[in-house]
């Protein structure tokens, strides 16, 4: 299989140079081959198959405003969390702790304001000063530490979990912590536009926005793209890398706690249970979305592209009639031909552009 | 007298107590070529990674331009010129060419906090540099470098250090990865590098890549400097014999010659 992508790509270089066109004006029409050398073009086919495939078998009601809404509500709280860690991945990092952190926030809102009745910005500022707490030391472990971010992220994950069912427990002695938030907060962070488009929706595009500015846009993202190309090479090219990979960690925790904070608001308070799923979700999302998973590649239309995929996936199932037990069984294989997809794509991103000298000799 | 760029005083360094490099002394100059000579293990990494800031030496001294440094840092060593060019071009094969040539020097425009990349300028300063080199055959500062031959990601990082002011560019084993027709091609890189009055400290085992190009040799044998000498000085079998550990290379190939025996053909 590989064979024939490789040949296929490099007939398809030697095409135009056979009509004599010199390079720079090449670029006037859309430029097909360009394309195959996104990061994103294996996510964005992801995306369209599973949506016509859920627009065939789901029909109208999947079509509908109630069915779109469900699955953009799915992907926008999962974006909030996957693209900062997406960012963290091209950097060559994993964050596992998302899911503790989406809990450790909710319950520190729901203390701060719920429990003790501080106002809303003051749980909310606890809330989000949580996540860069952990995203720190998170980061700080891993860059001082040769202990791979995966064992950091864990050993987080499971230490956080346990620590705010236990501070939850003690003061409340119940791991569900109601809270009443003001009209102000809850159209912030947790309302239901027209009753079905949760606001996260707004957050996550915004979000999107930012993440991608940085990543494409700034020298920073050059530095992002460099710790995960070859941390060593980075260092002794003068960027911090340690202050990269702490500052993305911290944005991953802040992702996951911003979603522990909408949760809580829309809820109308905390479980300590909650956002577990947000742990692999987001790696998925990520990894579908074309981000190589050793870092140095990847961008933020595949992530967001991933988790729109997700989304269609684990929402869709239900608009089939089918049993939606093989939700994950759907996932599990399209993650698989995911990655297998976005390998081939990569390489002919990396053949394009030897292809003349390679047919040459 | 032209005073050396770069000198090295007794230069020991030692790991856990065992020595790796001890009381290394050179110097090289603006516009000659100091060829490192040394088989596996001699200690030529550590003496490049002593050079670039990486390793502080145990004991002796680092001279630039006259004055005793220390180098705390890659990046100490950077701000004085003192440029180090690794084996694979120290390059990231997933980033576009001008990405990685810009990396930790990014051109920006736009007023805060709006500052942003600018990719355009960056392309085309990169493919210019390039082409100053003789790479024409990359046009576009959007490819990626992983689709560019070793030799052109050598030439890539070459331009990149040369164009951020490099005086002293050194270049581990920049030609062991290469074919022929390439290797050749980053010889005559370094020889442009030092027709502009670059310090060049060239890195390698290969005898014939350090005598097309160098004017002056060190030989490494264990960590200590076993032979220095000027071009024209030596032969190529006298060199190779001391970088084998003094045993004579023709007698190795003559051994080798009489246990594999005539070649046979099917």
């Amino acid at each position: 299989m590989s064979s024939t992508a490789t040949t296929g790509s490099t007939a398809q270089v030697r095409v135009p140079r056979a009509g004599n066109t010199p390079p720079s004006t090449s670029k006037a029409p859309f430029d097909w081959r360009r394309l195959t050398h996104r990061p994103e073009t294996g996510a964005l086919v992801g995306t369209l198959s599973v949506f016509i495939f859920f627009a065939t078998f789901g029909g109208a009601q999947f079509l509908s405003t109630g069915g779109t809404a469900s699955w953009l509500n799915i992907a926008a709280e999962l974006a909030i969390i996957a693209l900062p860690v997406g960012l963290l991945m091209i950097a060559g990092e994993f964050d596992l702790s998302v899911g503790s952190v989406v809990a450790a926030s909710s319950v520190t809102l729901a203390l701060v304001s719920g429990t003790y009745g501080a106002p809303a910005i003051v749980g909310v500022a606890a809330a989000l000063a949580v996540g860069l707490l952990v995203g720190f030391v998170n980061g700080y472990i891993v860059s001082r530490s040769k202990v791979p971010s995966f064992i950091v992220t864990l050993a987080m994950q499971f230490a956080l979990a346990g620590l705010t069912l236990g501070i939850a427990r003690l003061i409340t002695g119940s791991t569900s912590i109601p809270l009443t938030a003001d009209p102000v907060s809850k159209a912030i962070f947790g309302t239901l536009i027209a009753g079905q488009f949760g606001v996260a929706i707004f957050w996550a595009v915004g979000i999107a926005l930012v993440v991608a500015w940085i990543l494409q846009m700034t020298k920073y993202g050059n530095w992002i793209f460099a710790t995960g190309g070859d941390a060593e090479s980075a260092r002794a090219a003068g960027i911090p890398v340690r202050k990269v990979k702490i500052g993305l960690f911290m944005g991953s925790a802040l992702g996951a706690s911003l979603v522990g904070i909408i949760q809580t608001m829309l809820y109308n308070g905390a479980q300590t249970g909650v956002g577990q799923s947000f742990v692999f979700n987001s790696v998925i999302a990520v990894v579908v979305g074309g981000v190589l998973l050793t870092g140095g590649y990847g961008s933020v239309v595949g992530v967001a592209l991933g988790c729109l995929t997700f989304a269609v996936v684990n929402q869709g199932i239900y608009y089939t009639g089918w049993n939606s037990d093989w939700a994950s069984l759907i996932l599990g294989i399209l993650l698989l031909v995911a990655v297998l997809m976005n390998n081939t794509f990569r390489r002919l991103a990396l053949s394009s552009g030897t292809g003349k000298s390679k047919a040459k000799k | 007298m032209v005073a050396p760029l770069l000198k090295l005083n007794d230069v020991s360094k030692s790991f856990a107590g065992s020595n790796a490099l001890s009381e290394i002394s050179l110097e090289v100059k603006p516009g000659e070529v100091l060829c490192l000579l040394g088989d596996n293990g001699a200690g030529k990494s550590t003496l490049i990674k002593v050079l670039s800031g990486v390793h502080k030496p145990t004991s002796g001294t680092i001279e630039v331009d006259g004055q005793q440094r220390v180098f705390e840092s890659p990046k100490d060593a950077g701000d004085l010129g003192i440029a180090t060019v690794h084996q694979y071009g120290g390059t990231f094969p997933l980033m576009s060419v001008a990405r990685c040539f810009f990396v930790g020097e990014e051109p920006t425009k736009g007023v805060w906090p709006f500052h942003y990349f600018d990719k355009k300028t960056a392309g085309l300063i990169t493919v210019q540099e390039m082409q100053k080199l003789g790479i024409t055959r990359v046009t576009d500062g959007s490819r990626l470098v992983g689709s560019l031959s070793g030799g052109e990601r050598q030439t890539l990082a070459i331009a990149r250090a040369v164009y951020f002011g490099a005086r002293v560019l050194i270049l581990d084993e920049p030609t062991s990865a290469l074919g022929v027709k390439q290797a050749t091609h980053v010889l005559k890189i370094i020889m442009q590098a030092r027709a502009q009055g670059i310090a060049v400290v060239f890195v390698t085992h290969n005898v014939m890549h350090a005598m097309a190009v160098g004017d002056q040799f060190a030989v490494l044998i264990h960590g200590e400097k076993a032979d220095e000498f000027r071009k024209g000085e030596r032969t190529r079998e006298q060199i190779t014999d001391l970088m084998a550990g003094g045993e004579a290379m023709a007698a190795l190939e003559a051994e080798l010659a009489s246990l594999t025996g005539p070649v046979r053909l099917p």
